[in-house]
């Protein structure tokens, strides 16, 4: 085949993947009864195992390569926001989907990547939510706010390295559990942080925008959450990108072997701290990237936000996925932060549908709804 | 020969496992370049001789002299360093990985893992992925042609005596100066054990400078294959000498040839 058929096959593929997938959702978001929700999840089911039984979507994906389903998967999410331009309670829902999604790309690289587990994800997304407020109010560019937000988080995490690096497993887990705790609970006594009562921000801005205003462009009136998701899928990008740049080289090889094997890597010359550090590190700064953005977005942060249960809800939608696979990871963060939402009637029952749920897949799909893939050769002698 | 004959000296070697002596004051050379093979009953501490060489279990007493320089206090990344690489006598790969990845965690050292090379420069990354990528194949060549071929499909679906060649080759990338095998040939039928061998010694006639250590229970093999062999009987050793002198040794037909 000819480079330029090729590259034209590979579109077409990624184009038809993101205008199936900017279908589905446009359904669910526009769905107005239970019932209609229902039968576009119903759909998205049939549509999703149909495609993985029938090799039709691995087939789709291999033809349009990664980074071409992304960029496809990005434009549709930007018309996906076109279409809902003045509707703050479908935008509000896309970003907070985006930005709980990037919270658990930092949770993959640290538990599917390195096997660091975090049971703290929400303290982390909570000390870049309060780094954003305590920064924001001041002159400081917010791009270097929101960059200070996940380097606060990573310090933070730093304080668990020591306990962390002399435990595994469930010990390891307990250890951020009682962080988790304890964030929360010196929260709630710091007086300059806020207290219970927390904190109010005052909304971002980019380049001498202000991204709290609805505005007017030619006539048309775009809401403010507009913009937010718009950088919520900017950040999703980075992270996506960061997280497969790193699963797809040395330092995701070195990463898996000490996950894998702690002995025989070490007997390789990896040192098991070092990336241990490492993916531990790079996790906490992306969640707390997240977490700074959507606190600006929301205006108001609290202890409440950052529970040990919210922890929980992020970890679950790594094992409800399929760790370490990422397509798993965001039909999962769909799910979770989307459907208590859209079907009013459960929302009051939402953790123990999601324990039932988690309980249901680690038992029925033990690798979660799609299987960790095994790593694409990043040198060009595989093809 | 200014060089020192013996690559490796262990000097009153003893590791205790609480109450237990595993290895009770061994003294063993190793010769520069020489196939050695390290026999003796089960629990007789030949295993825990490999995991205080390479640092896995500090020894409680005793020296390890690598060329000229001590190890006793080495982690295993730091033996691993020094050019020792070994098979473990249980398969240790990570099996959800490809065959390439395998191996290229043995190439751990020659690799570069800083962020900006592996995040910035792609091309060269890849080029390095490349050269791995071909040093490895060349290197399962040796062992088995058609596995070769399959560099870049995933452990799992990887037969036994092939997993056993990839461990070998995976402790090969770095090109160690000592190799230990750690029975090689367990779960292994008699014709997979005479090829997996007769590959070892063509890698030995490759790597010119290779040394070798190989634990092994198959006497065939030990006499087959090695220069010189170390009999240990509780942790320590029993007697040394080629396998013709080792058999004939009454001492060692006691205690581990079950004669009398």
């Amino acid at each position: 085949m000819r480079p330029a058929q090729a590259g034209a096959r590979a579109a077409l593929s990624a184009a038809a993947i993101a205008a199936v997938a900017a279908l589905l959702l446009y359904g669910f978001l526009a769905a107005e009864s239970e019932k209609t929700v229902g039968l576009v999840l119903a759909g998205a089911v049939v549509v999703v195992a149909g495609g993985l039984r029938s090799k039709v979507l691995p087939r789709l994906v291999r033809a349009a390569g990664e980074r071409a389903v992304m960029s496809a998967l990005a434009i549709a999410a930007v018309a996906l926001i076109g279409v809902f331009h003045d509707d703050p309670f479908v935008l509000l829902l896309m970003a907070r989907a985006l930005l709980v999604l990037v919270a658990c790309l930092g949770l993959h690289v640290q538990l599917a990547d390195a096997g660091v587990p975090n049971f703290a994800g929400a303290a982390f997304f909570g000390v870049g939510g309060y780094t954003a407020a305590v920064l924001g109010h001041g002159a400081t560019p917010h791009l270097l706010v929101l960059l200070a937000s996940g380097a606060v988080a990573a310090a933070v995490g730093s304080l668990l390295l020591l306990p962390l690096l002399r435990t595994r497993g469930h010990y390891a887990a307990l250890i951020t559990i009682a962080f988790g705790l304890l964030f929360r609970t010196f929260l709630e006594v710091n007086e300059t942080l806020g207290g219970p009562q927390g904190l109010k921000l005052g909304g971002l801005r980019l380049l001498g925008l202000s991204f709290n205003d609805d505005r007017e462009i030619h006539g048309v009136e775009i809401s403010g959450y507009a913009f937010y998701c718009l950088a919520a899928v900017a950040l999703a990008l980075v992270a996506v990108w960061l997280v497969r740049s790193v699963e797809s080289s040395w330092i995701g090889v070195a990463l898996d072997a000490v996950r894998l094997d702690e002995t025989a890597a070490a007997c390789f010359g990896i040192s098991i701290g070092r990336w241990k550090i490492a993916a531990f590190t790079l996790g906490n700064a992306i969640i707390g990237v997240a977490g700074g953005l959507s606190a600006m977005m929301v205006g108001f942060i609290a202890p409440n936000n950052f529970t040990f249960q919210e922890s929980l809800v992020l970890v679950s939608i790594l094992l409800l996925g399929g760790l370490g696979n990422l397509a798993g990871l965001a039909v999962a963060a769909l799910i979770v932060i989307w459907l208590p939402e859209k079907l009013q009637p459960i929302q009051e029952y939402r953790y123990l549908l999601f324990s039932v749920l988690v309980v249901l897949v680690l038992v029925l799909r033990p690798a979660g709804l799609i299987r960790r893939i095994a790593r694409r050769p990043f040198g060009s002698l595989a093809a | 020969m200014s060089e020192p004959e013996a690559l490796l000296v262990c000097q009153r070697l003893t590791r205790h496992f609480g109450g237990l002596v595993a290895l009770a004051g061994l003294d063993l050379q190793v010769r520069r370049g020489e196939l050695l093979g390290l026999i003796g009953p089960n629990g007789s501490g030949k295993t825990t001789f490999f995991n205080v060489l390479t640092g896995l279990f500090p020894p409680t007493q005793g020296e390890i002299l690598f060329a000229g320089t001590s190890l006793a206090r080495a982690t295993p990344q730091a033996t691993y360093r020094a050019g020792i690489t070994r098979t473990f006598q249980r398969s240790r790969l990570c099996l959800e990985l490809s065959i390439f990845d395998n191996l290229a965690i043995g190439a751990h050292q020659r690799l570069d893992h800083g962020l900006a090379f592996n995040l910035l420069r792609r091309r060269a990354l890849r080029e390095q992925a490349d050269a791995t990528a071909t040093a490895a194949r060349d290197l399962l060549e040796i062992f088995d042609p058609p596995l070769a071929r399959r560099l870049f499909e995933p452990m799992l679906g990887v037969a036994m005596i092939d997993r056993r060649r990839v461990e070998i080759c995976r402790a090969l990338m770095s090109h160690p100066r000592l190799l230990l095998l750690d029975e090689p040939s367990a779960g292994m039928t008699t014709e997979e054990t005479t090829r997996l061998m007769d590959d070892i010694l063509e890698v030995r006639r490759r790597f010119g400078d290779l040394t070798i250590v190989l634990i092994e229970h198959e006497m065939s093999v030990i006499e087959r294959v090695t220069d010189r062999c170390v009999v240990l009987n509780y942790g320590k050793k029993l007697c040394e000498g080629t396998f013709a002198e080792v058999s004939a040794d009454a001492e060692v037909r006691r205690a581990y040839l079950g004669l009398t």
